[in-house]
């Protein structure tokens, strides 16, 4: 099976009459760690949105596991699929944010269990059970009964990737996920990510870690200006890549 | 050299806090001002504190408050309930739902609660028989509304529905200020909106909603004294009944004040312990305690007091990776 798990064709996007995204096509295959890089407002945390539906895009096709995201084929046609519909689709789908959006009046481990006791309805016992192991996967299993206001930035991004993995989700975005750490807790995200990179999970990173996207990266997509520049290996775009416009991010970033 | 103070020998001196005369001398004219006003008032025949005492628990009175706790309890929940479905409706993407909810807020918070009391009282002169059928056709049944409408049905919803409307207000605020990365993140789990509100919304807007809450329902204990005007037996007027017969006026409000006194300082304590509730994960306090998750699985055991190194695990699959 080495259908793309996501693949957009043209997906274009707008805010007012400023075109953030505008046309971009991509494959992500199955077991992929994809990274998004480029200049802030080039479209790239837009674009994560959009493949879960947070945002909805104003042309071309984006599908997640053979689903038009946010639509319904029916014959040659793409209708608008309802609230709870879109609601399934984005299960699949794990997200984590820049800023953590941890459920402050939750614990780590209520905000882990969320997921899949309310949406999924799956009893409660056994959501705890696997709610711990995650909470141990990410190193906090001591941390259970915090609340997120009593954990640093890196140990709430720890349970935020905890909470998206718990609803076992096929594809996993990360929105520029360490960007609103302290350099001294990057690392400790990162080393989670990594290990869930080598574990097989398929994930999208919109990142500035040029060290984890040359490291752990399979591909390397670089966008500026809501156009996609530049893909491929991440070693040849960042050492040696093609375009001036690659050329002179990298030149600035890496100086 | 010359020094006022020997440093090295500094660390003996000792420190003593600032003096404020100035707070001293308020406290004394305070002090001696209540004191004045509580010998005038016990010591003033005309404030009748015997008569105040004879009827402060006189059944007619506690009837009275009794009636009032109770419509206050009532209007209260109901305007608590139609203020959230009012809030949901206005923010909804709906354009008929928010337009309508809307023009409920303009008409309820735009005339006087009065006048809504005698609309609703007197609605049986607009509207002598209420019919539950098919629009413009045949009715199933009808009943006369002097039949529903009674001093109490009108006071509850003239009081009920003018609640909800300045309720709605307070929870739109209280939901406003949730962030919207709030919502983002219970979209992404896959919560449809129901449960975003229920779940992640509403209980962290509960702390911008409860103390403008509690402000309304200290004012519901008293607008509750305007359905005078339609002769539900509240304590005012309870009172009043009791006044026009004796002419002993001042004191039996001086009654009535007592009792919606120690109310308002019952809810006022009562506040505090919602408030603290919903304090939940906002104040610097100590983690949940054990049990708060029940039925945990036999077998996960996990010390805790000190801290576990996260990066040992994983910086060992970087290293395969490489």
């Amino acid at each position: 099976m080495n259908d793309p798990i996501v693949s957009a064709r043209q997906v274009r996007k707008s805010f007012g009459h400023v075109e953030v995204l505008k046309g971009i096509s991509m494959d992500v295959k199955a077991g992929e760690v994809a990274c998004l890089l480029g200049p802030s407002g080039s479209g790239k945390s837009t674009f994560l949105r959009c493949i879960n539906h947070l945002e909805k895009i104003d042309g071309g096709q984006l599908w997640v596991q053979g689903e038009p995201i946010g639509y319904r084929q029916v014959g040659n046609r793409l209708r608008e699929l309802k609230e709870h519909e879109t609601s399934r689709q984005r299960a699949s789908v794990g997200m984590v944010f820049q800023q953590f959006n941890l459920f402050p009046h939750r614990t780590a481990l209520e905000n882990v269990v969320e997921g899949p006791t309310v949406v999924q309805r799956r009893r409660r016992a056994a959501a705890i059970e696997e709610g711990m192991d995650l909470l141990e996967r990410v190193g906090l299993a001591d941390k259970r009964n915090h609340y997120p206001g009593q954990l640093s930035g890196g140990q709430q991004q720890r349970v935020a990737i905890a909470r998206a993995l718990a609803l076992k989700p096929t594809v996993m975005l990360f929105d520029e996920p360490t960007s609103a750490l302290d350099p001294e807790l990057v690392g400790e995200v990162l080393d989670v990510m990594v290990s869930l990179a080598a574990s097989g999970m398929t994930m999208i990173v919109v990142t500035h870690e040029m060290g984890f996207a040359k490291e752990v990266g399979d591909v390397v997509h670089f966008m500026a200006d809501g156009c996609l520049v530049e893909s491929g290996d991440p070693r040849q775009v960042l050492e040696d890549p093609r375009e001036a416009r690659t050329q002179a991010f990298l030149s600035k970033v890496l100086a | 050299m010359n020094r006022l103070v020997d440093v090295d020998r500094a660390d003996d001196l000792p420190i003593l806090p600032a003096r404020y005369t100035g707070r001293w001398v308020a406290a004394g004219v305070v002090l001696v001002a209540v004191v004045l006003m509580v010998y005038a008032a016990f010591t003033n025949e005309r404030f009748q504190w015997n008569v105040v005492g004879q009827y402060l628990f006189a059944p007619q009175v506690l009837t009275g408050l009794g009636r009032t706790l109770m419509l206050t309890g009532i209007a209260m929940a109901i305007g608590v309930l139609l203020g959230i479905l009012v809030a949901v409706c206005r923010m909804s993407s709906n354009p008929i739902l928010s337009y309508s909810a809307w023009a409920y807020s303009w008409f309820f918070r735009g005339t006087p609660l009065m006048v809504q009391l005698l609309f609703w009282f007197f609605m049986a002169a607009l509207v002598p028989t209420i019919a539950f059928g098919i629009p413009f056709g045949p009715s199933f049944f009808e009943i006369e509304t002097n039949a529903i409408i009674s001093p109490f049905t009108a006071a509850l919803l003239g009081l009920s529905l003018n609640e909800g409307a300045y309720m709605g207000e307070i929870v739109r605020s209280g939901i406003r200020s949730i962030p919207r990365g709030q919502t983002e993140a219970a979209q992404a789990i896959g919560m449809s909106r129901a449960q975003n509100m229920r779940r992640v919304v509403l209980p962290q807007a509960m702390r911008v909603i409860i103390p403008p809450t509690g402000n309304e329902t200290i004012g519901m204990l008293k607008y509750t004294s305007l359905v005078i005007v339609i002769g539900y037996g509240e304590l005012l007027t309870s009172v009043s009944i009791i006044y026009s017969r004796t002419f002993e006026t001042i004191p039996l409000l001086i009654v009535a004040a007592i009792w919606y006194l120690a109310v308002t300082a019952v809810l006022s304590i009562g506040q505090y312990f919602v408030e603290r509730h919903f304090e939940r994960g906002f104040s610097p306090i100590r983690p949940a305690r054990e049990g708060r998750i029940t039925s945990r699985p036999a077998g996960v055991h996990v010390s805790s007091g000190h801290a576990t190194l996260p990066a040992a695990v994983p910086a060992v699959e970087l290293e395969r990776l490489k």
